[in-house]
């Protein structure tokens, strides 16, 4: 059905237009191109659910069930899909976290400890200001949580643009510092004398959490997960900083030789990147733990990763995906419960998604239909 | 919505109460998860209940969804989510939004303040750890044992402390030299924790972790005697598994379900011991001795009789100061003992 926007444009080239040729391949590539960014992983993703099906059947479970309690499980239900969303929302905001800097081609996996620094800044400036009103805690807390983020990955940034170190690596070792500031600030200064077999935080309190949306069960780190992702895509496509960064990610010698700021974009991307993840951990406090302690270490910046390299790095794609995600979260319990699979099925489906989607990278550009031309 | 009212979705007949439980871990991990998973066990024998499970839940609202899944999918009216970051704030909301449900929690503390569907229950399972004790410290050649323990939170310094006065009353001079992993499953960390203990002349170790699989085989492997925890774990070294502190969800659950099945109210706060059948120990390894067990069966059948107290001053800790007075005797029920922040003498430590 997508295809079908790339199928009419190779009619006029066949006329042979001189002028025509030159325009009309690039407006092939272009909404052909979309055709095929849309095709291919949907393609990739049929099939790993088929594969997932026959891993199934060979445990003797019927695919169908299969294909039914998933669908039931994150999308069959008005309750479903408020499970589906509300997993989805902090990875929307984690994914971005190695999404922006993909864009000049770094590959930071660290979501987790910005997560982590972000909830924990977020709780801090929270239980800093007891007498403020709410309004104000949630903006101080939303500001804390993206700036500590956001230096947490800057650092990173920093490690590579000052001392070449691999972010790749640098950012995942940052995760296990992260976590071990965290349980160091939970079990020692920042502890709730009262909370005594699960160390945390003191809360921040009742009236400092953030609701739901309206009508749902879905807390508003959805809604701005969604806004962030627009952000983040304008920023890159329809900026000239964006263009900048995607010109250093293709180039970086041809980028600097320009004159661009190489060092500025990585130092602002990275930045903007830990942001997000900050955001998320905020969320996680004044929307759903009230608090911060080792609960908040639930692996959302890892999930984050997948859904960004699933998104192929695009920000508008993240939605999607981690929507997809989200309701291979919500389907799994069903699944487990259902027809008696273990957690780890889930698993295997999302690797094999990876994997799949990964493999068909190599079937870009190779199908006619998608091309503008015909020479 | 409407294909959910179509197709066979339905929640279980009216006829039958469905219980969901909701695991932390994975449920065959030979340890936490896996005991309460065998307490799930044993209601699914009982006629006219359903149990849905579910495990690897995270502690974050996943767990919130989970519950609300197991209510508006398989109609689970009694949930047990078991873990102990469930309580407060997941199991707490879902509570709050239910009213008519009922939810039970391990570990937590239920208060006043809490909601009236909620309740909380939890195991003396230091009793059971005093006893292994006792067989440790009679087993021990070197005088040296050890303890991989997770976090120095009161129910674990606690476990460590009753363990090591038990052995103390078979060997007055034993040392346990404990080392804290720093979370609850560390399966890397725990493996390096064993064989350092053991590099140090430890001959009888133990744990406080979610799973102790780790240590109990490499213990043995390292010609060790392990005392298990949670569930009975001689099926993974049948010659270095002493005894162990098991814990009995697959009598305390199926008691609770007869309660909410015939219309009594589950108690709200529900603690026991060995007495009440909420804990137990492991059958003795043959590698133990008639004088090892005759001593534990002493103070097992003394415990359940009630007439014996595992923190009964003078108790000091590791460092000098006395932290139980002389004619103090601190009972099961005492609250001071949910705040326990010490290591009793004789254990090598800190809790910091």
């Amino acid at each position: 059905m997508k295809a079908d926007i790339g199928a009419p444009v190779g009619t006029p080239v066949a006329k042979s237009e001189a002028g025509a040729q030159l325009r009309l391949p690039s407006f092939g590539r272009r909404f052909g191109g979309t055709a095929e960014y849309i095709v291919i992983p949907a393609l990739a993703l049929l099939a790993s659910l088929a594969l997932f099906g026959v891993f199934v059947a060979l445990f003797g479970k019927n695919p169908l069930d299969l294909y039914f309690y998933m669908y039931q499980g994150a999308f069959g239900t008005w309750f479903s899909w408020q499970n589906t969303l509300t997993r989805a929302a902090p990875l929307i905001l984690t994914a971005l976290c190695t999404a922006l800097p993909a864009q000049l081609g770094m590959v930071i996996i660290g979501g987790e400890g910005a997560l982590l620094i972000g909830a924990l800044s977020a709780t801090g400036a929270a239980l800093a200001m007891p007498w403020a009103p709410p309004l104000v805690v949630d903006v101080a807390m939303a500001a804390a949580g993206m700036a500590g983020g956001g230096l947490w990955i800057m650092l990173a940034g920093a490690l590579r643009q000052y001392r070449g170190v691999n972010e790749t690596i640098s950012s995942l070792l940052l995760v296990y510092i992260a976590l071990a500031i965290l349980n160091f600030l939970v079990e020692g200064p920042m502890r709730d004398p009262t909370s005594l077999n699960k160390p945390s935080t003191p809360e921040i309190g009742a009236v400092n959490m953030i609701g739901s949306i309206p009508g749902t069960d879905v807390h508003w780190g959805l809604a701005f997960g969604i806004i962030a992702a627009i952000l983040s895509y304008i920023l890159i496509y329809h900026t000239v900083f964006g263009f900048a960064a995607r010109v250093a990610g293709g180039n970086i010698r041809a980028a600097r030789v320009v004159g661009l700021s190489v060092g500025k974009l990585i130092l602002i991307t990275c930045f903007l990147a830990g942001a997000a993840a900050g955001l998320a951990g905020m969320f996680e406090v004044a929307a759903v733990q009230g608090r911060t302690n080792a609960n908040l270490a639930a692996g959302y910046g890892f999930a984050g990763i997948l859904v960004a390299f699933l998104a192929r790095q695009n920000p508008i794609a993240i939605i999607p995906v981690a929507v997809l995600l989200g309701g291979i979260g919500a389907s799994g319990g069903l699944l487990q419960r259902r027809l008696g699979l273990p957690d780890a099925s889930v698993l295997v489906l999302e690797g094999m998604i990876f994997v799949m989607v990964l493999a068909s990278d190599t079937l870009y550009g190779r199908f006619s239909i998608f091309k503008g031309k015909a020479s | 919505m409407t294909l959910g009212a179509a197709l066979p979705l339905s929640p279980a007949q009216a006829a039958d109460t469905t219980i969901g439980f909701i695991y932390v871990g994975s449920r065959d991990d030979y340890g936490y998860n896996q005991a309460h998973a065998a307490g799930a066990a044993a209601l699914k024998k009982m006629p006219g209940i359903k149990v849905v499970e579910e495990e690897k839940v995270p502690e974050t609202d996943a767990v919130e969804k989970t519950m609300e899944s197991m209510i508006s999918l398989d109609g689970a009216s009694l949930l047990f989510p078991t873990s102990f970051g469930y309580y407060n704030p997941h199991m707490i909301k879902m509570a709050l939004k239910y009213p008519k449900l009922r939810f039970e929690h391990c570990g937590g503390l239920w208060s006043d303040k809490d909601p009236k569907n909620a309740g909380s229950y939890f195991g003396y399972i230091d009793e059971s750890q005093h006893v292994a004790g006792v067989i440790a410290g009679s087993m021990t050649k070197s005088g040296k044992l050890g303890f991989v323990a997770a976090k120095p939170i009161p129910q674990v310094l606690r476990n460590i402390n009753a363990w090591t006065l038990g052995a103390k009353l078979a060997n007055p001079k034993i040392t346990t030299q404990v080392i804290f992993t720093g979370d609850w499953s560390m399966p890397v960390k725990e493996a390096e924790a064993t064989n350092s203990l053991i590099d140090q002349g430890v001959d009888v170790i133990t744990c406080h972790v979610d799973g102790p699989k780790t240590v109990v085989e490499n213990a043995a492997r390292r010609g060790a005697f392990v005392t298990g925890y949670h569930v009975n774990q001689s099926v993974l070294a049948p010659k270095a598994y002493l005894t162990g502190a098991e814990w009995n969800w697959e009598v305390l659950y199926p008691r609770f379900a007869k309660m909410f099945t015939s219309g009594q109210t589950i108690p709200n706060f529900y603690r026991g011991g060995l007495k009440e059948e909420i804990v137990k120990v492991s059958p003795y390894g043959d590698m133990v001795p008639e004088s090892a067990r005759k001593m534990a069966d002493d103070v097992k059948a003394k415990l359940i009789a009630g007439s014996y107290v595992i923190f009964k001053g003078p108790i000091a800790d590791n460092k000098g100061t006395v932290v139980i007075a002389k004619d103090t005797a601190r009972g099961q029920t005492d609250p001071e003992l949910e705040k326990m922040n010490y290591l009793v003498e004789g254990v090598i430590g800190a809790t910091s």
